[in-house]
């Protein structure tokens, strides 16, 4: 197969319309791997933002966050998808959203840290000068000031997931990914290009309508670069 | 994991119920080892290839990033950018322009590692002391022996962390190479999720993670060999 006629069949894949349509269709897929990623990143927030937040505002216990959000950077994540699709997990979509999940959960949990620990000293002890309880100080002070550096945490671990839900489709799952794998399988690399692209395309937008939200949410003089370092 | 069970009297003793399909099983790894000796040496040379590729790719780049600061803006987003794209539909899309499996995974891992190596190369030669360049600049020293015997050296350490860093994690990335079948330990990751066997895809997960601390060891002591100034600060 020559590169042009790919080229070609990856344009008329595209301009099917019946390629778009139906439960199998580009948009029901795009919906699902959105609700995926979704899912995971919820799973991850609910679990590593309090304990992060919770760590960070006690001052101490919180040493091993760095190197364990380190450590996870080796596993890769079709191994641990894979080990949970073999075990009692079950195929599909569910072993999916937990093992991007665990992914999901270390820069969450080491940007909300460090923000809560960057926190001047001297703000939180007038807050409590002030007479303010711990939890109040939390809440009006602390918080207010570690959230820059907790959405960038939030957003690089979104970006990595929506990135990384692509693999479901090989353990049997969908999203996106499944018009790769089902392209590579049946060898129409026309189909294959143009989900890349579709895939590419959608991880790139994600990503600037994140990085539009976080800057809405940070105060104007706070506005500086991202925090933690980004992972496919 | 508690599950250990690859003596052979289990498979003697269930004779009824499901066949024991042990996560650890040194019998596998035994009757394997041809298999798994070629997907490690396939896994070691692709990410070291890749990982050397790309810091030579990288240094130039950076270097430049720093003399010129006007192109760093555009060389970090341009990577950036490229950093987003997930590396399964990036394979996707250089296949069907090569129809090589092995550059294909090669050129993939070379650009996620250029921008790890860029960004840490860069930082590291901003971070170099200005007191001391003007120093060396006194002496009399060219640009390029300042860049070769002053600058580099001291931005070292920060060059060995994005080493590391670029290599970690491009031994985990080498498994997305499955997607073109030349996945390295992928390939027996990936065949053993297909007929269900779990000594398989427990064995290829703990030497891709051996593989990655090896790597990791390694590149930290070459780093503490090449800066025997910085030694006392860690």
């Amino acid at each position: 197969m020559r590169g042009d006629d790919v080229l070609g069949s990856a344009f008329r894949w595209l301009n099917d319309p019946l390629v778009w349509q139906g439960p199998g269709g580009i948009g029901a897929r795009t919906l699902e791997h959105l609700g995926m990623a979704g899912a995971a990143v919820l799973l991850a927030t609910v679990v590593a933002l309090p304990l992060g937040v919770w760590l960070g505002h006690r001052g101490r216990g919180g040493s091993w966050l760095i190197p364990l959000t380190n450590t996870t950077l080796a596993l890769p994540t079709l191994a641990l998808l894979m080990i949970f699709a073999s075990s009692g997990v079950g195929f599909g979509n569910r072993p999916t959203v937990i093992a991007l999940a665990v992914f999901a959960a270390p820069p969450i949990l080491a940007n909300s840290w460090t923000a809560m620990r960057e926190v001047d000293r001297s703000v939180r002890e007038a807050a409590r000068g002030m007479g303010m309880s711990s939890a109040r100080s939390l809440a009006r002070v602390e918080l207010p000031l570690a959230l820059p550096l907790v959405a960038a945490g939030l957003r690089t671990a979104s970006v990595q997931v929506v990135a990384s839900v692509s693999l479901a489709a090989f353990v049997g799952g969908g999203g996106l990914g499944r018009f790769l794998v089902d392209g590579f399988a049946t060898r129409r690399y026309g189909q294959v290009l143009a989900a890349a692209v579709l895939i590419a395309v959608l991880c790139l937008l994600v990503e600037a309508l994140l990085a539009l939200g976080q800057r809405l949410l940070t105060p104007v003089p706070l506005r500086t670069g991202r925090g933690a370092v980004a992972r496919s | 994991m508690t599950r250990t069970g690859a003596d052979p009297t289990a498979t003697a003793t269930t004779a009824v119920g499901p066949p024991a399909n042990p996560w650890f099983s040194w019998a596998y790894v035994e009757r394997n080892w041809g298999d798994i000796s070629t997907a490690l040496s396939q896994h070691v040379t692709l990410t070291a290839q890749a990982v050397l590729l790309a810091l030579a790719v990288a240094l130039p780049l950076a270097v430049l990033a720093y003399r010129l600061p006007r192109l760093a803006g555009p060389i970090l987003g341009a990577s950036g950018v490229l950093y987003t794209v997930p590396a399964l539909a990036l394979f996707a899309m250089i296949y069907p322009l090569l129809w090589d499996p092995r550059t294909t995974v090669l050129i993939g891992l070379v650009m996620y590692a250029l921008l790890v190596l860029v960004r840490n190369i860069l930082v590291g030669l901003r971070g170099v002391d200005r007191g001391v360049v003007e120093a060396a600049r006194g002496t009399g020293l060219g640009p390029t022996r300042m860049l070769l015997t002053v600058e580099l050296p001291l931005a070292l350490p920060s060059i060995v962390t994005g080493l590391r860093l670029a290599t970690v994690s491009t031994v985990a990335l080498v498994t997305i190479g499955i997607i073109v079948g030349y996945g390295g330990l992928g390939q027996l990751l990936y065949r053993g999720f297909n007929s269900q066997y779990r000594a398989e895809i427990a064995t290829a997960t703990v030497l891709t993670l051996l593989v990655a601390l090896v790597a990791d060891m390694l590149l930290l002591a070459l780093g503490r060999a090449l800066t025997p100034w910085d030694r006392g600060r860690h």
